[in-house]
Formats: C-alpha cells, sequence, structure tokens
C-alpha cells in the first residue's frame, strides 16, 4: 500500500544554502519508489514536519531488544495518533536507533561502510549517523521485527551494540598515535580494553547510572573526556619536553621574536619558557604543567618527552542533577605500556565500578556521588594515595577532625622514602 | 524451532584493518604537521613518510546515497579509507600531494565544504531533536543546518583567533556538551501535569529524587495518586520529564534557547572552563532560528576582531572581563547571570578587581 508524500514547507527551506542538506537525504529515501525503506521515510517526514509546525516532539521510548542483551536498542514508538489511537504515520509508528560502537578511533575502509549501507538499506530507514555524541553509529529508523535480523547482520560483520541505560557506555578515543604527533600513549588500546573488559555491564544495564570511558592521548583532550567521562585517560609525559634547538631559531626567524614571545613565551600558564638571546628555547621543566599551548604552536621544534603515560581523572559528567562536574585527577601519573600496566589500569576501573555499583544512588553519577561521600572516601575505597596533585589547593576551612595526623604523615614519609629507593 | 542466535560480545572492533596503511604503518611514529590550506593536515612520520588528509563537513544525518558517494569520491580520488572525527567531519587521507587538489574538487563538486581545521567554525556538536529524541524542545539536525549555513564562510577558512567549537542541546542534559559557544533549551515554566497518567506511568518516588530542587511531592489529585509541583521552587531544569512523561517540560512557546560561552575542554594555556550563560530568551524558531544565528554571529565577530591569535573564546573573556564582554557584544546583563547555586560564589568577584 503506497503512502504518498506529504507536504512540508518548513522543512523545505532547510533544503537552500551551502551546508549538506539532511532534509535532502530523507526526501531522496522517501521518494526511493520500490525500496522497504521509502514509506517509512515519507511518514517520518511528516511526523518531522509536524514537529517544525507544533514545536513539539512526538517519540516515546518503549522496550526493545536483542536476543541475549539488556541494552542498545533505542526504542522510538510515534505518538501522533488521533482519536481512535491509530498512528497519524503509520509507517514511520516504530523508528528505533541501532547503537553499534565504531572501531576505535573511528577508522573505515569504504567497503565496511558499503556493507552497512546495503543492510541498512534491506531492514533499516537507510539514515545512519556518523556518530552521536555517545560515540556511537547510530543506524536510525528501524521497525521492531527488523531490529534482530539487522543486528544479527552486523553483529556477523565484527560490529556490536553499544550502551544505553544505566550500564557502561560506548566510549571514544581520539585519532591519537595512528596519526598526531601529539599522541603520548596507545589510546586506541586503551579505550579499547577498557570498554571490552566490561562488556558484561554494558550489554546488561545494572548499574545505578551511566558509566563512560574516554581517552584523549595529550591534553588538548580532543575526547573532552575531563568535561564528559566519568573515567578520562589522558597522555601525558613525566621527562622533559624534547626541544629541536634548531627548528626553534627556524621559527623565530620565519615569524620574528616579537610573534614567538607573544604567542609562545607569554602564554605559558607557568611562565616556564624563556627565549634565549641566540633565538634558542629554556624550558623550566619542573614547572611545566604539560598543558600543550607551546607543543601546539610550534609543532616542528616542541614534542612531548619520552618517558610518557597517562593522568587518570574520574568524576566528570553534565548538569542534571547536581549541575556541571569536571573530572578530577585521582591517579596522577602511570605508565602505560606494558602488559602489566593495562592490568592496573583495568583493575583501577573495575575497582571505580565496583564501588560506584556499590554506593552510588539510583541515577547518580560517579562524579555526583564523589561530591557526596567526599573524593577521600572514595580514594579509600579504591586503594589509592592521596598526592598534592590531586587539588587546586589544600582546605580553606578547618572543619576537619585531624586527630590521625601523625599517622597520616607517617605514610606519605614512607611513600617518598619508598619512591626514592 | 531452532534455538536464537546468541550475540557475538565482540565489543569496540579493533581499529588496525580499517586504518589507512600509511597511518598503520607509523602508528605511534609521526613527527609533527602542518595545515598546508584550511580544511588541510599534512602529518610527516620519523620514517619520512608524509599523509595528506582532507576534512570534509557532512550533514552527519546520511541518507545511504550519500555515504556511497563519499565512498565513491574515497575510492576514485583517495585511496578507500575515511575517518570521522567526533564532530561529524570526514577525513581522508592520501599519501601523495598530487591527490589532494583533485580531492578537494571532487568533494567540493559534491556539496561537502573542505574545512573545520585551525582557527575556524568547525561543525557543531549535535544531538538529537525532534528526529529521534524523546525528549527535546526543539530539533538538532535542523539548527545545525540553519547555523552552518550562516556560519559557512568560517568553516571554510582560518580566519579565528583560535578554533572555535559550537554545540546544540535540544533540553537542559546537554548532550551537546561543553562548548566556545553552547546553544542550548532553557525552559521558562514548569512542566505541565497530566494528573490522569501520573499513576500508571510514573515511578513517583524517583521522580520526586530527581528534582534538584526538592520541588515535587506526592499528592492525590482528582481521588488519583499524583505528583504536584512547587512553582515558586521550580527551575524548570526538565529533570522529572524523562522518568515522567506526564510532567511535559517542553513548551513551543515558553521552551526558549539559551546562549552560553567559554567552555574548553583544552588544557592548553588554561585549564579546561565551564561555559557560560550570556543571553536567554531566544524564541525555538524553526526552521531557521535567525534569533538565535545573530546572537551568535555577534558574538564571534566581536571574538575575531578583539581576541589575541591562540585565545579561545573563554581565554579571551577572562583576559577582557565580562563587564567589557557585554559592552562589545551589546547583550544586556541581568540577575540572571548570576549564579545562586550551590558553590556558586566562586563565580562572584571577592576582590577590589575591577574594570572601567
Amino acid at each position: 500500500m503506497a503512502n504518498k508524500l506529504h507536504d512540508t514547507p518548513l522543512l523545505d527551506q532547510l533544503e537552500s544554502g551551502p551546508w549538506p542538506s539532511f532534509v535532502t537525504g530523507l526526501k531522496r529515501l522517501a521518494n526511493d519508489e520500490g525500496k522497504t525503506y521509502a514509506p517509512m521515510m515519507k511518514d517520518l517526514l511528516g511526523q518531522l514536519e509536524t514537529s517544525y509546525r507544533t514545536r513539539k516532539g512526538y517519540w516515546k521510548g518503549g522496550t526493545v531488544g536483542v536476543i541475549g542483551y539488556g541494552g542498545g536498542i533505542i526504542p522510538r514508538f510515534t505518538e501522533l495518533k488521533d482519536e481512535n489511537d491509530k498512528a497519524l504515520f503509520p509507517e514511520a509508528a516504530e523508528f528505533h536507533t541501532l547503537r553499534i560502537m565504531p572501531p576505535a578511533g573511528m577508522h573505515y575502509d569504504t567497503a565496511t561502510l558499503r556493507k552497512f549501507c546495503d543492510i541498512w538499506e534491506k531492514y533499516g530507514s537507510g539514515l545512519i549517523a556518523f556518530h552521536g555524541q555517545s560515540g556511537d553509529i547510530m543506524f536510525q529508523g528501524c521497525s521492531t521485527a527488523n531490529v534482530q535480523p539487522a543486528f544479527d547482520e552486523m553483529n556477523e560483520m565484527g560490529f556490536d551494540l553499544g550502551g544505553a541505560g544505566p550500564a557502561v557506555r560506548t566510549g571514544m578515543s581520539c585519532v591519537g598515535a595512528a596519526r598526531c604527533e601529539h599522541s603520548c600513549t596507545n589510546e586506541q588500546r586503551a579505550h579499547r580494553e577498557l570498554v571490552n573488559s566490561f562488556l558484561d555491564d554494558m550489554h546488561r544495564p545494572a548499574l545505578p547510572y551511566k558509566f563512560k570511558f574516554k581517552v584523549s592521548g595529550c591534553a588538548n583532550d580532543c575526547m573532552n573526556s575531563i568535561q564528559r567521562a566519568d573515567m578520562a585517560v589522558i597522555g601525558t609525559w613525566r621527562d622533559d619536553i624534547q626541544v629541536d634547538q634548531a627548528e626553534v631559531k627556524n621559527y623565530v626567524a620565519a615569524k620574528g621574536r616579537k610573534y614567538v614571545i607573544d604567542n609562545v613565551i607569554t602564554r605559558c600558564p607557568t611562565n616556564a619558557l624563556s627565549l634565549n638571546d641566540d633565538d634558542t628555547l629554556d624550558v623550566d621543566n619542573k614547572n611545566c604543567v604539560r598543558c600543550m599551548h607551546c607543543i601546539n604552536v610550534m609543532t616542528k621544534a616542541l614534542s612531548p618527552g619520552n618517558d610518557k603515560g597517562v593522568s587518570i581523572l574520574i568524576g566528570g559528567k553534565r548538569t542534571l542533577k547536581i549541575g556541571d562536574l569536571m573530572g578530577t585527577v585521582v591517579v596522577p601519573f602511570m605508565k602505560l605500556e606494558t602488559d602489566e600496566d593495562y592490568e592496573k589500569l583495568i583493575e583501577l576501573a573495575q575497582n571505580a565500578i565496583d564501588f560506584f555499583a556499590e554506593n552510588a544512588l539510583e541515577h547518580e553519577r560517579t562524579g555526583e556521588m564523589i561530591e557526596r561521600i567526599g573524593l577521600v572516601n572514595f580514594l579509600e575505597g579504591l586503594g589509592l594515595d592521596v598526592d598534592p596533585n590531586m587539588v587546586n589547593q589544600p582546605r580553606t576551612n578547618s572543619y576537619i577532625r585531624t586527630d590521625g595526623w601523625d599517622e597520616e604523615a607517617k605514610k606519605w614519609f614512607e611513600r617518598k622514602a619508598a619512591a626514592a629507593n | 524451532m531452532s534455538a536464537p542466535r546468541m550475540p557475538i560480545e565482540s565489543g569496540v572492533p579493533d581499529p588496525f584493518p580499517f586504518m589507512h596503511p600509511v597511518l598503520k604503518k607509523n602508528f605511534g611514529q609521526w613527527k609533527y604537521h602542518e595545515r598546508p590550506r584550511p580544511g588541510v593536515l599534512m602529518h610527516v612520520a620519523k620514517s619520512g613518510d608524509k599523509v595528506w588528509t582532507v576534512r570534509a563537513g557532512t550533514q552527519r544525518q546520511m541518507d545511504v546515497y550519500t555515504i556511497r558517494k563519499l565512498c565513491d569520491i574515497a575510492d576514485k580520488f583517495a585511496e578507500g579509507h575515511v575517518r570521522f572525527t567526533m564532530r561529524s567531519n570526514i577525513e581522508y587521507m592520501v599519501s601523495s600531494e598530487a591527490k589532494v587538489q583533485p580531492l578537494i574538487d571532487a568533494l567540493q563538486k559534491e556539496g561537502f565544504p573542505i574545512g573545520g581545521t585551525g582557527p575556524s567554525v568547525t561543525m557543531i556538536s549535535h544531538t538529537q531533536g525532534w528526529l529521534h529524541c524523546d525528549i527535546p524542545a526543539t530539533d538538532a539536525s535542523g539548527v545545525v543546518k540553519a547555523l552552518m549555513d550562516e556560519l559557512h564562510e568560517e568553516f571554510v577558512k582560518e580566519d579565528m583567533p583560535n578554533r572555535v567549537h559550537i554545540t546544540t542541546s535540544c533540553c537542559q542534559i546537554n548532550c551537546g556538551g561543553q562548548g566556545d559557544i553552547a546553544i542550548n533549551i532553557q525552559h521558562t515554566k514548569p512542566p505541565k501535569i497530566n494528573h490522569d497518567l501520573v499513576a500508571n506511568v510514573c515511578e513517583r518516588p524517583s521522580v520526586v529524587a530527581r528534582c534538584p530542587v526538592a520541588a515535587i511531592r506526592p499528592a492525590m489529585v482528582n481521588g488519583k495518586p499524583s505528583l504536584e509541583i512547587d512553582e515558586k521552587k521550580c527551575v524548570c531544569c526538565g529533570a522529572c520529564f524523562p522518568p515522567c512523561p506526564p510532567m511535559q517540560i517542553n513548551d513551543p512557546e515558553h521552551s526558549k534557547l539559551a546562549i552560553w560561552v567559554g567552555g574548553k575542554h583544552s588544557n592548553a594555556r588554561s585549564k579546561p572552563m565551564f561555559h557560560k550563560l550570556v543571553a536567554a530568551g531566544l524564541p525555538n524558531n524553526a526552521p531557521r532560528w535567525p534569533e538565535v544565528a545573530a546572537v551568535v554571529k555577534k558574538i564571534l565577530a566581536v571574538y575575531k576582531a578583539d581576541a589575541k591569535d591562540w585565545e579561545r573564546i573563554g581565554d579571551w573573556v577572562e583576559r577582557i572581563g565580562w563587564p567589557r564582554f557585554f559592552e562589545l557584544t551589546g547583550l544586556p546583563f541581568t540577575k540572571y547571570h548570576i549564579d545562586n547555586w550551590r558553590g556558586g560564589r566562586v563565580n562572584l568577584n571577592a576582590s577590589a578587581h575591577i574594570r572601567f
């Protein structure tokens, strides 16, 4: 039974202009007579145009899944119905999304993308988003009946569902070592080892709320991990910035001393840079905070050190419920090179998730839990030692019992002595 | 009947089988990069290998024809591999400089803008909106399309002091995240409750617990168990709506758009920053949201004219101060800009540092 193309005067206005138009794409699918998705996309356009006219959304959730998993499908059922409870746009009455995890770093060959298109042409709407804010490929628009066969074919290709609901979520990692000289760690390995160690917690949602991993190879944090991840892994180094003095001189010769002073030297947040009279650069590495600015500007002359590793920050999230939180440092530095190093990272993540599962309230994120119980309780729960790199400054109020002072001070000196050996 | 197929829990795929061969060969061995022109990166490996990356904007929500077209371009003009950035730009990698211009020409011919690198306004990070979300007050793809049409020139050039990341969000959960400029829904009226449905649809204690200001309490309404709101306490955040759809927060007129500036995820120079409210009360004016575009363009014009090289919007405002920001942009400063949430005192000026 052929349905007809609905008039879409408002959406039509989004077909002009220089940026590629998603409306043109939707219409292409809706007009693709003979394809199974054409009727669905005709009605999808009808519902979306209604939203544009009334300025209201008309989807509700529900329960749709694949056999063996408790999450990963985002069910959507239309709420636009007539007085007899019949859908106004029946062909798009079910419009579910499959969240599929991309290869770490979002690399593709065209054969894989074409295969995705073929599967989605057969079972879905023909509409795919690369990528959602969750880091998933979003196959948008699937009937309940077609969810399972679509997933089965993608699963046979080597792709798996991502996270949804109160679960470990799909992770993200930057392009990193694959194409970036700033990379201080193997981002794709950290990403895969973390997420793939917790697939049970991803596919069978049973945590208090979501838990996200994000991995950035340096402090530029292209994955927004401090602001968006419950556990952020950020590449850094602990020896000296590598300086190619000949390239520094070339840069000064090309750009001029004023430019270098104004844009590199005086922009260092800890005044750790000095331009010498012979146009070479001095770096006070003890006071460098690894912010990346000078390296970003002078990509040829400066690069991260050789003794690389990662910093771990925990507790980032957006507004609801208590307000925005950034992740805070819980491990200032750890090496991440050997298999044992990766085992330590997974153990830390396991401890963080276990503590979260046991101590967070329903619908409370890790950062909110830490806000409620205090960072020290969280650190003690995970068996992590306190470190002055975890604070901007020590406490400024006196409401604290310090009767364990001597013991705590002793621990500090013992740790210092152990580190010196 | 045969046993159902159980999933293969393969997790995140290994990227190496999908990766461009020059990237694979030089993994972890890159030396430096340059930007030969807007939209193009040139990375040099320690081995001496070079790879050129051409970055193009997409509409993110792509039909299979668009994806196949992008694949055809990759097969004909690049080397069969692509990747996507987290802001939905597509990147093509080629191993020889001679392939760059024909690739650019092919992409431009099909309508894909080349840019988004260095100090440009790159693609707006993008949520679901009316197309697919169950709680949106506005659309996402349409807002992004409308704004990127307006900002196209700033995508294809590298004329900004530093990179500009714009985000959009269709509710106050803010899936779009922090941005140099964030365009987010800000509801202005408490939810309208359909008391006939609450008892059947909502787990009332969970809904009470979701409210950040404890404004929701259980109540009997018309003889049915329901919920009521202390409207004086309500901050109109919409947190109750996802767990309880009969508490409708979205309103065609009263769900407004607010603009926030100065968010920054990078640690370069300053520590990461949250974005700060600068404008609110803008109408949710589909299909092109002209009032929002006007404010965004005004902020960008002032930033472009006044900021120093390498200053992100947040860095720039920290240097010039908020009084000057409101003066330069012509935006009103109101009582709503003053933070009264817990911890908000750190946002007040506890000093004699005053700008005149």
